[in-house]
């Protein structure tokens, strides 16, 4: 376009239609196949997770065993299917109290400020000071092994990256004018927040959950390996490595292929956080 | 560096250490049940645990407790470990030099893959080089250390014995040689957190103002790699390492966890099957204290390195 014209005038340009990263797709479509395994591990599981088979015993891949099968006959490409429901599972309850309580509180204490935003903010630094492996195994240690436990422990650690997220967000856009129109024409403080701050302000939480939830399958499986997180005979995938670590040598299939499974699961959150994290960036 | 801000910034760990002291001290009293029956089991009688717990001096109020958890740890008193029965802080002072060696020895092996392959990124970006060294490193943070762990212990350590399968050795050589697979296991993982932000911001330097000047006033591209670009990078790499060093210490629990190495990683997973409450408690601290210092002593090479750190 060669023509003049003054910008104040122009229609805003419609801003022109980016189609997502191939690694966005690749991110979705793995998170599908995922998500089928989950909800319909049946259909895809040629056996039963917890059947014990001594027929079979540390049998290698073969077409009846693709993944081999485990020390007590267990099938182990069912086993990995079946796990990638407690896998996802824990992915989700990991992240989704962290979420909810972060980013409530960081627009809270965004929005307010002051003393609520400092006391937050020193209980914030203490807690980041605990390498949080190491707290979340002292917190399951305390309560007890297992899942519900892990969940209550990694929610008393983890809000700290949301709220840090949300709180710089809300206070950057508490600025913007439409918060201050929302100010002027008399809307409640909590209607502002919540209904025009958070929602604009969410983003960088919302990408920041993709890539928490591969770490909360990495840290969900790490505890299963120590033996702190889901217990046997639970098909989760840390379980299964540690069940089969003592026989790397001989029988090397038992823990690879749900050591694989939990990196394809961290890939596929990772992508989609990188894409999310592309897509909603503001464009100027 | 301004000694004020050496100053402040020293004043500032205290009550840090005090806040820390008291999550440690809280997080024993979750336990459900008084601590004395949680430490002697389900068959000790009444009044063994009542003599225990005026033992332990768990019978006071909880901020007199405090207060006496607060002065024995300025006396280097942590407590008995209940198994061990001997007293924590020796069992700490013991396994710490051996964890201590393997972090450093992993964050070295960590720098020494991530900087050159994040210069490497920056320089050929949006390149084939660049996006597998991104794609290779992606995948990197998806692998669980544990797993990557028992894959270069099976692999590298018992099929083809080129490394002890475990253990710390003898001597300077001897610890070198029996922790380079768990040191390469975090180093590894390191190096995946490491570099892509490294990546991202030698390419800020790259195309910052100043250099494009350095450039215009004819300095060799040599003389502006080593002293713009790797500097800054130097800075950005000390603050990243400062801040992961959480995630490395995590990491160092578990390695040492798969490689049977006698550090206070292993000695953490141990006191948890053992219920050995003393030295949960301990460690934690430990750990606790470690991350602060290091965060300190970030800080303070950050100021040194970059002036306008005091500022903020």
């Amino acid at each position: 376009m060669t023509t003049m014209h003054s910008p104040a005038l122009e229609a805003p340009a419609r801003p022109r239609r980016r189609w997502p990263k191939p690694t966005l797709l690749i991110g979705l479509a793995l998170l599908l196949v995922l998500i089928f395994a989950a909800l319909f591990p049946r259909v895809l599981a040629p056996f039963s997770p917890t059947d014990f088979d001594y027929e079979a015993l540390l049998k290698g891949p073969s077409a009846k065993h693709p993944f081999g099968t485990d020390n007590f006959g267990r099938d182990v490409l069912s086993r990995v299917i079946y796990g990638t429901r407690v896998d996802m599972q824990i992915a989700i309850f990991t992240t989704l109290f962290p979420f909810i309580f972060g980013t409530l509180l960081g627009a809270l204490t965004g929005y307010l400020g002051r003393w609520s935003d400092a006391i937050v903010g020193r209980i914030a630094d203490l807690v980041v000071v605990f390498p949080f492996l190491v707290l979340v195994i002292a917190i399951v240690a305390v309560l007890g092994p297992g899942l519900t436990n892990m969940y209550i422990a990694v929610s008393a650690v983890g809000w700290v990256s949301y709220w840090r997220l949300t709180r710089g967000e809300v206070m950057n856009q508490k600025k913007a004018e439409y918060a201050q129109a929302g100010k002027v024409l008399g809307y409640s403080p909590s209607r502002i927040l919540l209904r025009h701050l958070l929602p604009n302000a969410v983003t960088p939480a919302i990408v920041y959950l993709m890539t928490d939830m591969s770490l909360g399958i990495l840290l969900g499986a790490s505890l299963g390996y120590l033996g702190l997180g889901a217990q046997p005979p639970t098909p989760e995938w840390g379980v299964m490595v540690a069940d089969g670590k003592n026989f790397m040598a001989t029988a090397w299939w038992i823990s690879t292929f749900p050591g694989l499974a939990l990196t394809l699961a961290g890939v596929t959150f990772s992508l989609i956080g990188d894409g999310l994290a592309d897509a909603l960036r503001p464009r100027a | 560096m301004h000694a004020s801000y050496v100053i402040r910034r020293l004043l500032q760990i205290i009550p840090t250490f005090l806040a820390v002291m008291l999550v440690v001290f809280l997080l024993v009293r979750l336990l459900p049940g008084d601590p004395a029956s949680a430490i002697l089991g389900d068959r000790a009688t009444a009044e063994i645990v009542e003599r225990t717990n005026r033992e332990l001096g768990l019978d006071k109020p909880l901020p007199v407790q405090f207060g006496v958890f607060v002065r024995n740890f300025l006396q280097g008193d942590l407590g008995d470990s209940i198994s061990l029965k001997i007293p924590v802080i020796r069992l700490i002072g013991e396994r710490l030099p051996t964890t201590l060696f393997l972090t450093v020895y992993a964050a070295v092996l960590g720098v020494l893959m991530a900087v050159p392959l994040a210069v490497l990124a920056a320089v050929r970006r949006n390149t084939w080089v660049d996006a597998l060294i991104r794609a290779v490193f992606q995948v990197g943070l998806s692998l669980p250390v544990f797993y990557v762990a028992l894959q270069l212990l099976s692999l590298l350590g018992a099929r083809l014995g080129w490394f002890p399968i475990g253990g710390y050795g003898e001597g300077f050589g001897g610890h070198l040689y029996h922790l380079f697979l768990p040191a390469l296991t975090l180093g590894l993982n390191l190096a995946a957190i490491l570099v892509r932000t490294l990546r991202n911001s030698i390419i800020e330097v790259l195309t910052a103002e100043y250099v494009d000047f350095a450039r215009a006033k004819g300095l060799r591209s040599r003389v502006i790699m080593t002293r713009h670009v790797l500097r800054n990078a130097l800075i950005a790499t000390v603050t990243l390492l400062g801040l992961n060093i959480g995630a490395l210490i995590g990491g160092a629990v578990i390695t040492e966890t798969v490689f049977a190495i006698p550090g206070v990683g292993r000695l953490m997973v141990d006191a948890i099957f053992g219920r050995d409450y003393p030295v949960i408690q301990g460690l934690t601290l430990t750990f606790a204290i470690i991350v602060s210092l290091v965060f300190l002593i970030t800080d303070l090479i950050h100021a040194r390195l970059d002036p306008r750190a005091e500022l903020t």
